[in-house]
């Protein structure tokens, strides 16, 4: 069962702000997915069955030095930025 | 025969004996586009340098001659969730309406590379989530053999863009299914590559242990074609598999898990059976497979999916870029941008990924659903150590009707039978069977071959041979 409170939560970790409407509406619709998706409670895994999901792939590192010099990218990342002081992304105050 | 009809084979051909231009082809392409286009809004737009381009490609074409890429000046419909630099890339969603892409998907870099260019960006459910462009953002895409029907998704404007003849080609992406079921509702050719074979980088990420960029075709010839120039090794994505030949499987042998197709329509299920005879007569040997867990990888896809959804999604704050709401502090930023900025769709995965992964699920939901990825792996293991394809209808039925799977569950159940590839990082083609009627009109739903990593050659030979397509 999936309550009201449990909705309210997941949005919080989602970091989603949700109308009474959408918590309803979301209510019914998480409870009938995790119903379907339940379905794998039944399946028989073995002991010893890998966790891993892509057996056949490695690592790959590059060496640990400046992919590219300093400030190539800056301005065509920050155009994007919604609010910006210089070279920086302007957010609200982190701490309180 | 109008230019538009003409495969990217044909095209090339024309090219090279001077019977028209690049030029003509792409003014042709946006005559058509601007006729049908507002009925099925299969393009969000449709780029403003399309004859720039194809003047460039001509020049190309005109100092290569005969040693041109076959794909130069070939126009390509693009899936609005592959980055192409300077132009607008909104993954159907609000949350990046104006959002312009800083760089080249690698896959654009190689197709950029053999001189095709670009018509437009296509539509898709918003992030890719989604079998009908239902959720997209900005209206749905209709399917061009009914337009009362969805062309499935998410990569549906791509398929219906190819369907009508609004591009010779286009690129789709898959996380489950969402190239294959498209490409089955709308009568075309799609590949699901190999995990790793195509290049992530550029491709807006959903479930990035799943996502892969493949062709959308009417011919075999032309998937193939477009497959082979976007893949290979790149340094910008480290899950990419180091470059190898061509590798084919051994023998003409084809499994089929009766247990699992049983859940398709029943005149799918004849056509499917009427396909199986069709290869028997062309050479292949059908035999009965057991895939038992099979039918549950829809639903471990829609534990371990929505967990990487929740996860990659998470970068979209209203802080670094995209659409932005300034809230009353840092936390309410967060909260009013992603409310506002995301559709229902894409709230839903994002709660149902942190509700598999909050503390006292994980252990039940994702450690279970990650486990029996590697059963269903071990499956196929089994299964292919005997056979060499396996085949399945790549959907339970044709296209539906607009509205008709209102409720999440009926929707998801659409790539039951995609899941499997996805899940193991096998490759999967899906091509067009016979035509089913559904209210006196003509659908198309297409069979799906799947095959061991890295073997999409002898898909492409096996599409091939069911369609009687020659080289």
């Amino acid at each position: 069962m999936i309550s009201v409170d449990d909705v309210k939560k997941l949005a919080v970790l989602g970091r989603l702000s949700l109308t009474d409407e959408e918590i309803t509406k979301l209510q019914g619709e998480i409870e009938s997915i995790v119903a379907y998706v339940d379905v794998i409670q039944k399946v028989p895994l073995p002991e010893t069955s890998n966790t891993s999901t892509h057996l056949d792939l490695e690592n790959v590192m590059r060496e640990d030095e400046n992919p590219h010099e300093a400030g190539k990218y800056t301005e065509a990342l920050l155009v994007q930025a919604p609010r910006r002081e210089g070279d920086y992304v302007k957010v609200k105050k982190v701490l309180g | 025969m109008e230019l538009t009809d003409l495969s990217v084979k044909e095209l090339g051909e024309g090219y090279r004996a001077k019977t028209f231009s690049v030029v003509d082809v792409a003014k042709a392409h946006l005559v058509r586009i601007e006729k049908e286009n507002p009925v099925l809004n299969a393009y969000l737009e449709v780029f403003d340098d399309v004859i720039a381009e194809a003047e460039r490609a001509e020049k190309i074409l005109a100092d290569k001659g005969a040693g041109a890429h076959l794909l130069t000046g070939i126009p390509i419909a693009v899936k609005d969730n592959i980055l192409i630099q300077g132009k607008r890339v909104s993954a159907a969603s609000k949350m990046l309406e104006n959002y312009v892409a800083t760089y080249d998907a690698t896959a654009i870099t190689h197709l950029k590379n053999a001189g095709a260019f670009f018509l437009g960006r296509t539509n898709m459910d918003e992030f890719a989530m989604g079998s009908s462009t239902e959720h997209s953002a900005y209206g749905v895409t209709k399917n061009p053999h009914d337009i009362t029907r969805v062309p499935g998704g998410s990569s549906g404007g791509s398929a219906s863009a190819v369907a009508a003849h609004l591009a010779p080609i286009a690129l789709g992406s898959e996380t489950c299914g969402s190239i294959r079921q498209p490409v089955s509702l709308c009568g075309l050719v799609g590949l699901k590559p190999t995990y790793g074979e195509v290049s992530r980088s550029g491709l807006i990420a959903m479930g990035s242990s799943l996502d892969q960029i493949g062709p959308i075709a009417r011919t075999v010839h032309d998937a193939k074609l477009v497959f082979d120039t976007i893949r290979g090794q790149d340094s910008l994505d480290g899950t990419t598999l180091p470059n190898q030949g061509e590798t084919r499987v051994s023998n003409k042998r084809i499994g089929v898990p009766r247990e699992f197709v049983k859940d398709a329509q029943p005149d799918v299920r004849e056509n499917f059976e009427k396909t199986l005879d069709t290869l028997r007569s062309k050479g292949y040997e059908i035999v009965d497979i057991e895939f038992p867990s099979a039918p549950y990888g829809l639903a471990a896809y829609y534990i371990v999916m929505p967990a990487e959804v929740s996860t990659n999604l998470a970068r979209l704050d209203g802080v670094r870029y995209g659409l932005s709401y300034e809230g009353k502090n840092l936390l309410d930023e967060y909260e009013q941008s992603r409310a506002r900025g995301f559709g229902a769709e894409t709230k839903r995965r994002v709660m149902l990924g942190a509700y598999v992964l909050s503390s006292g699920y994980y252990d039940a939901y994702y450690k279970r659903a990650t486990a029996l990825r590697s059963v269903i792996a071990e499956d196929l293991a089994k299964a292919f150590a005997d056979v060499s394809f396996i085949a399945t209808p790549t959907t339970p039925g044709p296209a539906f009707k607009i509205g008709e799977k209102s409720d999440p569950v009926s929707m998801y159940l659409e790539d039951i039978f995609a899941a499997p590839a996805n899940l193991t990082g096998i490759p999967a083609i899906s091509v067009p069977m016979n035509m089913v009627v559904r209210d006196g009109v003509s659908l198309p739903v297409g069979v799906q071959f799947m095959s061991p990593k890295r073997t999409e050659s002898s898909l492409f030979d096996i599409a091939r041979d069911l369609i009687g397509e020659t080289l």
